[in-house]
Protein backbone atom coordinates (compact mmCIF):
# COMPACT_ATOMS: atom_id res chain seq x y z
CA UNK A 1 0.00 0.00 0.00
CA UNK A 2 1.45 3.55 -0.58
CA UNK A 3 1.68 5.52 1.88
CA UNK A 4 -1.05 7.91 2.60
CA UNK A 5 -0.36 11.88 2.12
CA UNK A 6 -1.74 14.64 3.55
CA UNK A 7 -4.18 16.52 1.44
CA UNK A 8 -3.86 20.22 0.78
CA UNK A 9 -6.56 22.23 -1.14
CA UNK A 10 -10.16 21.87 -0.68
CA UNK A 11 -12.47 18.83 -0.53
CA UNK A 12 -14.50 18.92 -3.32
CA UNK A 13 -18.11 18.44 -2.96
CA UNK A 14 -19.15 16.09 -5.44
CA UNK A 15 -17.67 13.44 -7.80
CA UNK A 16 -19.55 14.77 -11.18
CA UNK A 17 -16.46 14.50 -12.90
CA UNK A 18 -12.92 15.02 -12.37
CA UNK A 19 -13.06 19.07 -12.69
CA UNK A 20 -11.14 19.91 -9.36
CA UNK A 21 -9.84 16.94 -8.32
CA UNK A 22 -5.94 17.14 -8.04
CA UNK A 23 -3.64 14.17 -9.38
CA UNK A 24 -2.70 14.26 -5.61
CA UNK A 25 -6.47 13.78 -4.09
CA UNK A 26 -6.96 11.13 -7.06
CA UNK A 27 -4.12 9.11 -5.98
CA UNK A 28 -4.99 8.94 -2.06
CA UNK A 29 -8.61 8.06 -3.15
CA UNK A 30 -6.75 5.15 -5.00
CA UNK A 31 -4.74 4.73 -1.96
CA UNK A 32 -7.81 4.56 -0.12
CA UNK A 33 -9.25 1.88 -2.46
CA UNK A 34 -6.46 -0.57 -1.24
CA UNK A 35 -7.43 -0.36 2.16
CA UNK A 36 -11.10 -0.99 1.59
CA UNK A 37 -10.23 -3.84 -0.54
CA UNK A 38 -8.75 -5.23 2.42
CA UNK A 39 -11.87 -4.55 4.57
CA UNK A 40 -13.90 -6.92 1.39
CA UNK A 41 -10.84 -9.63 2.25
CA UNK A 42 -12.12 -10.25 5.88
CA UNK A 43 -14.60 -12.32 7.73
CA UNK A 44 -16.05 -8.97 8.34
CA UNK A 45 -16.57 -6.72 5.33
CA UNK A 46 -17.78 -3.83 6.64
CA UNK A 47 -16.49 -0.61 8.90
CA UNK A 48 -18.56 1.69 10.72
CA UNK A 49 -17.27 5.29 8.70
CA UNK A 50 -20.85 5.93 7.87
CA UNK A 51 -22.53 4.77 10.49
CA UNK A 52 -25.84 7.21 10.97
CA UNK A 53 -25.78 8.03 7.63
CA UNK A 54 -28.10 7.34 4.42
CA UNK A 55 -27.38 7.38 0.82
CA UNK A 56 -29.84 7.46 -1.75
CA UNK A 57 -29.27 5.08 -5.39
CA UNK A 58 -31.47 7.48 -7.71
CA UNK A 59 -31.29 5.68 -10.59
CA UNK A 60 -33.37 7.61 -13.35
CA UNK A 61 -31.73 4.99 -16.14
CA UNK A 62 -31.86 1.08 -15.82
CA UNK A 63 -28.33 -0.42 -14.31
CA UNK A 64 -27.55 -3.43 -12.04
CA UNK A 65 -24.22 -4.06 -11.69
CA UNK A 66 -23.48 0.15 -10.74
CA UNK A 67 -26.13 0.34 -8.94
CA UNK A 68 -25.78 -2.91 -7.06
CA UNK A 69 -22.07 -2.05 -6.43
CA UNK A 70 -22.85 1.56 -5.39
CA UNK A 71 -25.39 0.04 -2.59
CA UNK A 72 -23.10 -2.51 -1.88
CA UNK A 73 -20.08 -0.39 -1.24
CA UNK A 74 -22.64 2.54 0.80
CA UNK A 75 -23.93 -1.21 2.99
CA UNK A 76 -20.07 -1.81 3.61
CA UNK A 77 -19.48 1.41 5.10
CA UNK A 78 -21.81 1.03 7.57
CA UNK A 79 -24.12 3.58 5.58
CA UNK A 80 -28.55 3.05 5.24
CA UNK A 81 -29.40 2.70 1.61
CA UNK A 82 -32.89 4.08 0.22
CA UNK A 83 -32.94 3.13 -3.50
CA UNK A 84 -35.08 5.36 -5.75
CA UNK A 85 -35.96 3.71 -9.23
CA UNK A 86 -37.14 6.13 -11.91
CA UNK A 87 -39.43 3.35 -13.56
CA UNK A 88 -41.34 2.49 -10.54
CA UNK A 89 -41.77 6.07 -9.17
CA UNK A 90 -43.89 9.27 -9.68
CA UNK A 91 -41.20 10.79 -12.76
CA UNK A 92 -42.96 8.25 -15.01
CA UNK A 93 -46.14 10.37 -13.76
CA UNK A 94 -44.50 13.57 -15.73
CA UNK A 95 -42.17 14.94 -12.35
CA UNK A 96 -39.71 16.76 -12.60
CA UNK A 97 -35.95 15.68 -11.71
CA UNK A 98 -36.30 19.11 -8.94
CA UNK A 99 -39.23 18.17 -7.48
CA UNK A 100 -38.36 14.86 -7.22
CA UNK A 101 -35.32 15.95 -5.38
CA UNK A 102 -37.14 17.63 -3.26
CA UNK A 103 -39.22 15.17 -2.18
CA UNK A 104 -35.98 13.05 -1.42
CA UNK A 105 -33.71 15.90 0.25
CA UNK A 106 -37.17 15.53 2.73
CA UNK A 107 -35.89 11.82 3.72
CA UNK A 108 -32.91 13.26 5.04
CA UNK A 109 -30.49 11.95 2.79
CA UNK A 110 -26.71 12.46 3.39
CA UNK A 111 -26.05 11.80 -0.35
CA UNK A 112 -27.04 10.84 -4.10
CA UNK A 113 -25.65 8.85 -6.22
CA UNK A 114 -27.58 9.55 -9.68
CA UNK A 115 -27.90 7.89 -13.12
CA UNK A 116 -29.46 9.71 -15.46
CA UNK A 117 -29.73 9.18 -19.36
CA UNK A 118 -29.11 12.85 -19.99
CA UNK A 119 -25.86 14.79 -19.54
CA UNK A 120 -25.17 16.58 -16.79
CA UNK A 121 -28.75 15.76 -15.00
CA UNK A 122 -25.84 14.28 -12.26
CA UNK A 123 -25.03 18.76 -12.15
CA UNK A 124 -28.71 19.41 -11.56
CA UNK A 125 -29.15 17.15 -8.80
CA UNK A 126 -26.03 18.71 -7.39
CA UNK A 127 -27.74 22.09 -7.46
CA UNK A 128 -30.73 21.29 -6.01
CA UNK A 129 -29.84 18.65 -2.77
CA UNK A 130 -28.15 20.67 -0.77
CA UNK A 131 -25.93 16.93 -0.17
CA UNK A 132 -22.87 15.34 -1.92
CA UNK A 133 -23.95 13.73 -5.45
CA UNK A 134 -21.84 11.14 -7.22
CA UNK A 135 -22.13 10.78 -10.97
CA UNK A 136 -22.86 6.90 -11.70
CA UNK A 137 -23.22 7.65 -15.22
CA UNK A 138 -25.04 10.59 -17.41
CA UNK A 139 -25.96 9.95 -21.11
CA UNK A 140 -22.68 10.14 -23.09
CA UNK A 141 -20.83 12.58 -21.00
CA UNK A 142 -19.24 11.10 -17.96
CA UNK A 143 -18.93 8.00 -15.71
CA UNK A 144 -16.10 8.93 -13.04
CA UNK A 145 -16.40 5.79 -10.92
CA UNK A 146 -15.44 3.41 -13.38
CA UNK A 147 -13.03 5.21 -14.72
CA UNK A 148 -11.29 5.40 -11.42
CA UNK A 149 -11.74 1.71 -11.06
CA UNK A 150 -10.43 1.20 -14.63
CA UNK A 151 -7.58 3.53 -12.85
CA UNK A 152 -7.39 1.28 -9.69
CA UNK A 153 -6.85 -1.42 -11.70
CA UNK A 154 -4.11 -0.51 -14.22
CA UNK A 155 -2.63 0.99 -10.95
CA UNK A 156 -2.97 -2.28 -8.97
CA UNK A 157 -1.02 -4.01 -12.47
CA UNK A 158 2.05 -1.72 -12.85
CA UNK A 159 2.19 -0.21 -9.41
CA UNK A 160 1.30 3.53 -10.58
CA UNK A 161 -0.37 4.96 -13.88
CA UNK A 162 2.85 7.05 -14.67
CA UNK A 163 3.90 6.54 -18.24
CA UNK A 164 1.53 3.60 -19.29
CA UNK A 165 -0.04 3.87 -22.27
CA UNK A 166 -4.10 2.64 -22.41
CA UNK A 167 -5.92 2.03 -25.46
CA UNK A 168 -9.19 2.59 -25.51
CA UNK A 169 -10.84 0.71 -28.76
CA UNK A 170 -14.43 0.90 -30.25
CA UNK A 171 -17.87 3.04 -29.82
CA UNK A 172 -16.24 6.33 -28.26
CA UNK A 173 -18.78 7.87 -29.70
CA UNK A 174 -21.39 6.83 -27.65
CA UNK A 175 -18.97 6.15 -24.25
CA UNK A 176 -19.03 7.96 -20.98
CA UNK A 177 -16.83 5.36 -19.65
CA UNK A 178 -14.09 6.37 -22.69
CA UNK A 179 -14.77 10.54 -22.05
CA UNK A 180 -14.46 9.74 -18.57
CA UNK A 181 -10.73 7.73 -18.87
CA UNK A 182 -10.00 10.31 -21.17
CA UNK A 183 -10.19 12.78 -18.48
CA UNK A 184 -8.32 11.04 -15.94
CA UNK A 185 -6.20 8.81 -16.94
CA UNK A 186 -3.73 11.63 -18.07
CA UNK A 187 -4.23 13.85 -15.15
CA UNK A 188 -2.79 10.17 -13.12
CA UNK A 189 0.36 10.39 -15.66
CA UNK A 190 -1.11 7.79 -18.73
CA UNK A 191 -1.26 8.35 -22.33
CA UNK A 192 -4.73 7.83 -23.60
CA UNK A 193 -5.43 6.67 -27.12
CA UNK A 194 -9.00 6.52 -28.43
CA UNK A 195 -9.50 4.39 -31.42
CA UNK A 196 -12.59 3.03 -33.44
CA UNK A 197 -14.52 3.63 -37.04
CA UNK A 198 -14.74 7.21 -37.76
CA UNK A 199 -18.14 7.73 -38.13
CA UNK A 200 -17.73 6.67 -33.78
CA UNK A 201 -14.72 8.60 -33.13
CA UNK A 202 -15.42 12.37 -31.99
CA UNK A 203 -11.78 13.92 -33.31
CA UNK A 204 -12.39 16.76 -30.44
CA UNK A 205 -11.52 14.64 -27.76
CA UNK A 206 -8.03 14.49 -29.47
CA UNK A 207 -7.44 18.48 -27.94
CA UNK A 208 -7.80 17.41 -24.18
CA UNK A 209 -4.35 16.72 -22.90
CA UNK A 210 -2.51 13.15 -22.99
CA UNK A 211 -5.38 11.73 -25.68
CA UNK A 212 -4.99 10.85 -29.26
CA UNK A 213 -7.33 9.10 -31.75
CA UNK A 214 -6.98 7.24 -34.21
CA UNK A 215 -8.94 4.63 -36.64
CA UNK A 216 -6.04 2.33 -36.68
CA UNK A 217 -6.30 -0.52 -33.74
CA UNK A 218 -3.03 -1.80 -34.13
CA UNK A 219 -1.43 1.57 -33.71
CA UNK A 220 -3.33 2.81 -30.56
CA UNK A 221 -2.61 -1.13 -28.95
CA UNK A 222 1.66 -0.77 -30.58
CA UNK A 223 3.31 -0.14 -26.66
CA UNK A 224 -0.43 -0.49 -24.80
CA UNK A 225 -0.02 -1.81 -21.01
CA UNK A 226 -3.77 -1.66 -21.13
CA UNK A 227 -6.35 -2.34 -23.76
CA UNK A 228 -9.93 -1.63 -23.41
CA UNK A 229 -12.71 -2.73 -25.24
CA UNK A 230 -15.79 -0.60 -25.45
CA UNK A 231 -19.28 -2.14 -25.39
CA UNK A 232 -20.89 -1.51 -29.13
CA UNK A 233 -24.30 0.38 -27.83
CA UNK A 234 -26.29 -1.54 -30.55
CA UNK A 235 -29.15 0.36 -28.99
CA UNK A 236 -27.56 3.44 -30.67
CA UNK A 237 -26.41 2.42 -33.57
CA UNK A 238 -29.54 3.44 -35.71
CA UNK A 239 -28.22 6.43 -37.13
CA UNK A 240 -25.67 4.65 -40.08
CA UNK A 241 -22.67 4.87 -38.08
CA UNK A 242 -21.14 1.01 -38.96
CA UNK A 243 -21.94 -0.53 -42.41
CA UNK A 244 -22.22 -3.86 -40.92
CA UNK A 245 -21.52 -5.24 -37.37
CA UNK A 246 -18.83 -8.45 -38.62
CA UNK A 247 -16.77 -5.86 -40.70
CA UNK A 248 -17.28 -3.52 -37.26
CA UNK A 249 -15.87 -7.27 -35.47
CA UNK A 250 -13.47 -8.06 -38.39
CA UNK A 251 -11.44 -4.54 -37.54
CA UNK A 252 -12.46 -3.29 -34.16
CA UNK A 253 -12.69 -6.45 -32.08
CA UNK A 254 -10.32 -6.77 -29.24
CA UNK A 255 -8.62 -10.36 -29.65
CA UNK A 256 -5.51 -12.42 -29.16
CA UNK A 257 -4.47 -11.55 -32.67
CA UNK A 258 -4.97 -7.66 -31.80
CA UNK A 259 -3.18 -7.99 -27.96
CA UNK A 260 0.29 -10.03 -30.01
CA UNK A 261 0.48 -6.02 -30.75
CA UNK A 262 0.31 -4.61 -27.37
CA UNK A 263 3.60 -5.02 -24.73
CA UNK A 264 4.19 -8.29 -23.72
CA UNK A 265 2.23 -8.52 -20.43
CA UNK A 266 -0.43 -6.13 -21.49
CA UNK A 267 -4.00 -6.63 -19.74
CA UNK A 268 -7.27 -6.58 -21.04
CA UNK A 269 -10.59 -4.52 -19.65
CA UNK A 270 -13.77 -3.99 -20.65
CA UNK A 271 -16.63 -2.15 -18.74
CA UNK A 272 -19.28 -4.16 -19.55
CA UNK A 273 -21.59 -5.48 -19.99
CA UNK A 274 -19.72 -7.50 -23.22
CA UNK A 275 -21.20 -8.13 -26.75
CA UNK A 276 -19.09 -11.32 -26.88
CA UNK A 277 -17.60 -12.27 -30.30
CA UNK A 278 -18.57 -8.17 -31.46
CA UNK A 279 -16.09 -6.19 -29.66
CA UNK A 280 -14.12 -8.49 -27.62
CA UNK A 281 -13.63 -12.46 -28.05
CA UNK A 282 -14.10 -14.77 -26.04
CA UNK A 283 -10.74 -15.67 -25.95
CA UNK A 284 -9.63 -11.98 -24.79
CA UNK A 285 -12.68 -11.30 -22.03
CA UNK A 286 -11.50 -14.97 -20.77
CA UNK A 287 -7.85 -15.25 -21.00
CA UNK A 288 -4.86 -14.79 -18.62
CA UNK A 289 -4.66 -11.40 -19.62
CA UNK A 290 -8.30 -10.69 -18.94
CA UNK A 291 -9.08 -8.12 -16.01
CA UNK A 292 -12.36 -7.81 -16.50
CA UNK A 293 -13.86 -9.70 -13.40
CA UNK A 294 -11.05 -8.14 -11.16
CA UNK A 295 -12.41 -4.89 -12.10
CA UNK A 296 -15.91 -5.49 -10.79
CA UNK A 297 -14.62 -6.78 -7.92
CA UNK A 298 -12.61 -3.07 -7.70
CA UNK A 299 -15.40 -1.54 -8.44
CA UNK A 300 -16.82 -2.05 -4.64
CA UNK A 301 -13.25 -0.86 -3.09
CA UNK A 302 -13.10 1.87 -5.38
CA UNK A 303 -16.32 3.45 -4.32
CA UNK A 304 -16.11 2.71 -1.04
CA UNK A 305 -13.56 4.89 -1.12
CA UNK A 306 -15.37 7.67 -3.20
CA UNK A 307 -18.05 7.25 -0.59
CA UNK A 308 -15.33 8.02 2.64
CA UNK A 309 -13.68 11.06 0.72
CA UNK A 310 -16.82 13.07 -0.26
CA UNK A 311 -19.04 11.67 3.24
CA UNK A 312 -16.43 11.81 6.34
CA UNK A 313 -14.09 14.26 7.60
CA UNK A 314 -15.38 18.56 9.09
CA UNK A 315 -17.13 20.25 6.47
CA UNK B 1 10.90 29.54 21.46
CA UNK B 2 8.23 27.38 23.83
CA UNK B 3 9.23 24.61 26.04
CA UNK B 4 8.33 21.91 27.61
CA UNK B 5 6.74 22.12 30.92
CA UNK B 6 8.57 18.80 32.11
CA UNK B 7 10.86 15.90 30.94
CA UNK B 8 8.52 12.87 31.95
CA UNK B 9 10.69 10.77 30.76
CA UNK B 10 14.16 10.39 29.31
CA UNK B 11 15.33 7.84 26.46
CA UNK B 12 16.71 5.56 29.94
CA UNK B 13 13.52 5.92 31.13
CA UNK B 14 11.60 4.60 28.51
CA UNK B 15 13.89 1.77 27.88
CA UNK B 16 13.38 0.60 31.56
CA UNK B 17 9.68 1.48 31.73
CA UNK B 18 9.32 -0.83 28.21
CA UNK B 19 11.43 -3.69 30.20
CA UNK B 20 9.28 -3.49 32.69
CA UNK B 21 6.31 -4.08 30.71
CA UNK B 22 8.42 -6.67 29.36
CA UNK B 23 8.53 -9.08 32.53
CA UNK B 24 4.83 -8.15 33.39
CA UNK B 25 3.85 -9.28 30.30
CA UNK B 26 5.55 -12.56 30.99
CA UNK B 27 4.92 -12.72 34.26
CA UNK B 28 0.86 -12.02 34.02
CA UNK B 29 0.83 -14.64 31.10
CA UNK B 30 3.08 -17.58 32.28
CA UNK B 31 5.53 -16.65 29.34
CA UNK B 32 5.36 -15.16 25.70
CA UNK B 33 4.09 -18.60 24.00
CA UNK B 34 1.28 -17.90 21.57
CA UNK B 35 1.45 -13.77 22.34
CA UNK B 36 0.55 -11.42 19.74
CA UNK B 37 1.45 -7.62 19.94
CA UNK B 38 -0.48 -5.25 18.08
CA UNK B 39 1.03 -1.58 17.58
CA UNK B 40 -1.92 0.96 16.96
CA UNK B 41 -0.63 3.81 15.01
CA UNK B 42 1.12 5.78 14.97
CA UNK B 43 3.88 4.91 17.79
CA UNK B 44 2.05 2.01 18.69
CA UNK B 45 3.83 0.29 16.47
CA UNK B 46 7.80 0.91 17.18
CA UNK B 47 6.75 0.24 20.95
CA UNK B 48 4.84 -3.27 20.01
CA UNK B 49 8.01 -3.97 17.78
CA UNK B 50 10.07 -2.94 20.72
CA UNK B 51 8.19 -5.23 22.98
CA UNK B 52 8.19 -7.84 20.75
CA UNK B 53 12.06 -7.78 20.70
CA UNK B 54 12.46 -7.38 24.34
CA UNK B 55 10.04 -10.92 24.90
CA UNK B 56 12.10 -12.70 22.12
CA UNK B 57 15.03 -11.63 24.42
CA UNK B 58 13.50 -12.90 27.44
CA UNK B 59 11.60 -16.04 26.41
CA UNK B 60 13.45 -17.31 23.49
CA UNK B 61 10.29 -16.83 21.01
CA UNK B 62 9.27 -15.18 17.93
CA UNK B 63 6.57 -12.57 18.96
CA UNK B 64 4.43 -11.79 15.70
CA UNK B 65 3.47 -8.10 15.42
CA UNK B 66 1.22 -6.07 13.50
CA UNK B 67 -0.35 -3.01 12.99
CA UNK B 68 -3.76 -1.63 13.64
CA UNK B 69 -5.40 1.76 12.11
CA UNK B 70 -8.48 2.43 13.66
CA UNK B 71 -9.80 5.71 11.56
CA UNK B 72 -12.87 3.52 9.93
CA UNK B 73 -13.82 2.81 13.49
CA UNK B 74 -13.39 6.05 15.27
CA UNK B 75 -16.77 7.75 16.73
CA UNK B 76 -15.79 11.39 15.93
CA UNK B 77 -15.14 11.00 12.03
CA UNK B 78 -17.04 13.73 11.35
CA UNK B 79 -15.04 15.91 13.51
CA UNK B 80 -11.82 14.60 14.06
CA UNK B 81 -10.17 15.96 11.06
CA UNK B 82 -10.87 17.75 7.25
CA UNK B 83 -9.98 14.76 5.11
CA UNK B 84 -8.78 12.27 8.00
CA UNK B 85 -6.00 9.97 6.46
CA UNK B 86 -6.71 6.01 6.20
CA UNK B 87 -2.84 4.26 7.11
CA UNK B 88 -1.88 1.05 6.91
CA UNK B 89 -3.81 -1.66 9.01
CA UNK B 90 -1.65 -5.53 8.92
CA UNK B 91 -2.16 -8.13 10.81
CA UNK B 92 -0.17 -11.36 9.20
CA UNK B 93 -1.43 -13.75 11.75
CA UNK B 94 -4.15 -15.76 12.94
CA UNK B 95 -5.67 -14.63 15.60
CA UNK B 96 -7.58 -16.66 16.76
CA UNK B 97 -4.58 -18.92 18.52
CA UNK B 98 -3.59 -15.88 19.95
CA UNK B 99 -3.49 -13.37 23.05
CA UNK B 100 -3.20 -10.21 21.66
CA UNK B 101 -1.73 -7.39 24.03
CA UNK B 102 -2.34 -3.81 21.53
CA UNK B 103 0.07 -1.14 22.30
CA UNK B 104 -0.27 2.44 22.52
CA UNK B 105 1.85 5.72 23.70
CA UNK B 106 -0.72 7.28 25.76
CA UNK B 107 -4.13 6.37 27.15
CA UNK B 108 -6.20 9.21 27.53
CA UNK B 109 -9.68 9.35 27.05
CA UNK B 110 -10.18 5.38 25.72
CA UNK B 111 -12.06 6.27 22.82
CA UNK B 112 -9.21 4.98 20.40
CA UNK B 113 -8.61 1.73 22.62
CA UNK B 114 -12.41 1.34 22.00
CA UNK B 115 -12.25 1.82 18.12
CA UNK B 116 -9.41 -0.46 18.38
CA UNK B 117 -10.73 -3.08 19.85
CA UNK B 118 -13.58 -2.99 17.78
CA UNK B 119 -11.43 -2.95 14.38
CA UNK B 120 -9.05 -6.04 15.70
CA UNK B 121 -12.59 -8.19 16.89
CA UNK B 122 -13.56 -7.72 13.11
CA UNK B 123 -10.09 -9.47 11.80
CA UNK B 124 -10.98 -12.21 13.84
CA UNK B 125 -11.49 -13.44 17.80
CA UNK B 126 -8.33 -13.64 19.61
CA UNK B 127 -8.38 -15.75 22.90
CA UNK B 128 -8.03 -12.84 24.72
CA UNK B 129 -7.05 -8.98 24.35
CA UNK B 130 -4.27 -6.74 26.42
CA UNK B 131 -3.36 -3.21 26.56
CA UNK B 132 -0.35 -2.19 27.27
CA UNK B 133 0.42 2.34 27.29
CA UNK B 134 3.90 3.94 27.43
CA UNK B 135 1.62 6.62 29.62
CA UNK B 136 -1.63 6.80 31.09
CA UNK B 137 -2.54 10.50 31.79
CA UNK B 138 -5.98 9.77 33.06
CA UNK B 139 -9.73 11.59 31.66
CA UNK B 140 -10.87 8.40 30.70
CA UNK B 141 -14.30 8.68 28.88
CA UNK B 142 -14.94 5.41 28.76
CA UNK B 143 -14.57 2.21 31.01
CA UNK B 144 -11.23 1.18 29.57
CA UNK B 145 -8.30 0.51 31.43
CA UNK B 146 -4.52 -0.49 30.45
CA UNK B 147 -3.31 -3.66 31.82
CA UNK B 148 0.16 -2.73 31.58
CA UNK B 149 1.25 1.02 32.46
CA UNK B 150 4.84 2.57 31.79
CA UNK B 151 3.88 5.68 33.58
CA UNK B 152 0.76 6.93 35.66
CA UNK B 153 0.96 10.70 34.56
CA UNK B 154 -2.12 12.54 35.97
CA UNK B 155 -2.66 15.82 34.03
CA UNK B 156 -5.36 18.74 33.24
CA UNK B 157 -7.03 18.88 30.17
CA UNK B 158 -5.22 22.03 29.47
CA UNK B 159 -2.41 19.84 29.01
CA UNK B 160 -0.69 17.66 25.85
CA UNK B 161 1.81 15.12 26.42
CA UNK B 162 4.25 14.57 23.88
CA UNK B 163 5.73 11.06 23.37
CA UNK B 164 8.62 11.24 20.91
CA UNK B 165 10.33 7.76 19.65
CA UNK B 166 13.48 7.07 17.96
CA UNK B 167 11.46 5.52 14.94
CA UNK B 168 9.33 8.19 14.82
CA UNK B 169 11.03 11.30 15.76
CA UNK B 170 14.80 10.73 16.06
CA UNK B 171 14.66 10.57 20.08
CA UNK B 172 13.00 8.95 22.78
CA UNK B 173 11.29 10.88 25.65
CA UNK B 174 7.92 11.81 26.89
CA UNK B 175 7.31 15.33 27.01
CA UNK B 176 4.36 17.75 29.47
CA UNK B 177 3.47 20.48 27.51
CA UNK B 178 0.51 23.61 27.29
CA UNK B 179 -1.61 23.27 24.78
CA UNK B 180 -1.88 27.05 24.59
CA UNK B 181 2.13 26.47 24.08
CA UNK B 182 1.69 24.12 21.55
CA UNK B 183 -0.98 27.11 19.00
Amino acid sequence: MTPATSLTGPRPRHLLDFQGWTPERLNALLDNADTMAQVLDRPVKKVPALQGLTVCTAFFENSTRTRTSFELAARRMSADVMTFAAGSSSVSKGESLRDTMEVLTAYKVDAYIVRHHAAGAAHLVARYSGKPVINAGDGRRAHPTQALLDAYTIRQEYGSLEGKRVAIIGDVRHSRVARSNAELLPKLGAEVVLCGPATLLPRDLAALPGVTVTSDPREAVRGAHAVMALRLQQERMNGGFLASLQEYADTYQVNEALMQHAESGAIVLHPGPMNRDLEISSDAADGKRSRILKQVENGQAVRMSVLYHLLVGRE
Amino acid sequence: MSAPKATILTADEVRRAMTRIAHEIIERNKGAENLALIGIHTRGIPLAERLAAKLSELEGVDIPTGMLDITLYRDDLSEVAHQPIIRETQVPFDLGQRRVILVDDVLYTGRTVRAALDALIDLGRPVGIQLAVLVDRGHRELPIRADYVGKNLPTASSEVVKVKLHETDGVDSVELWDLEDLK
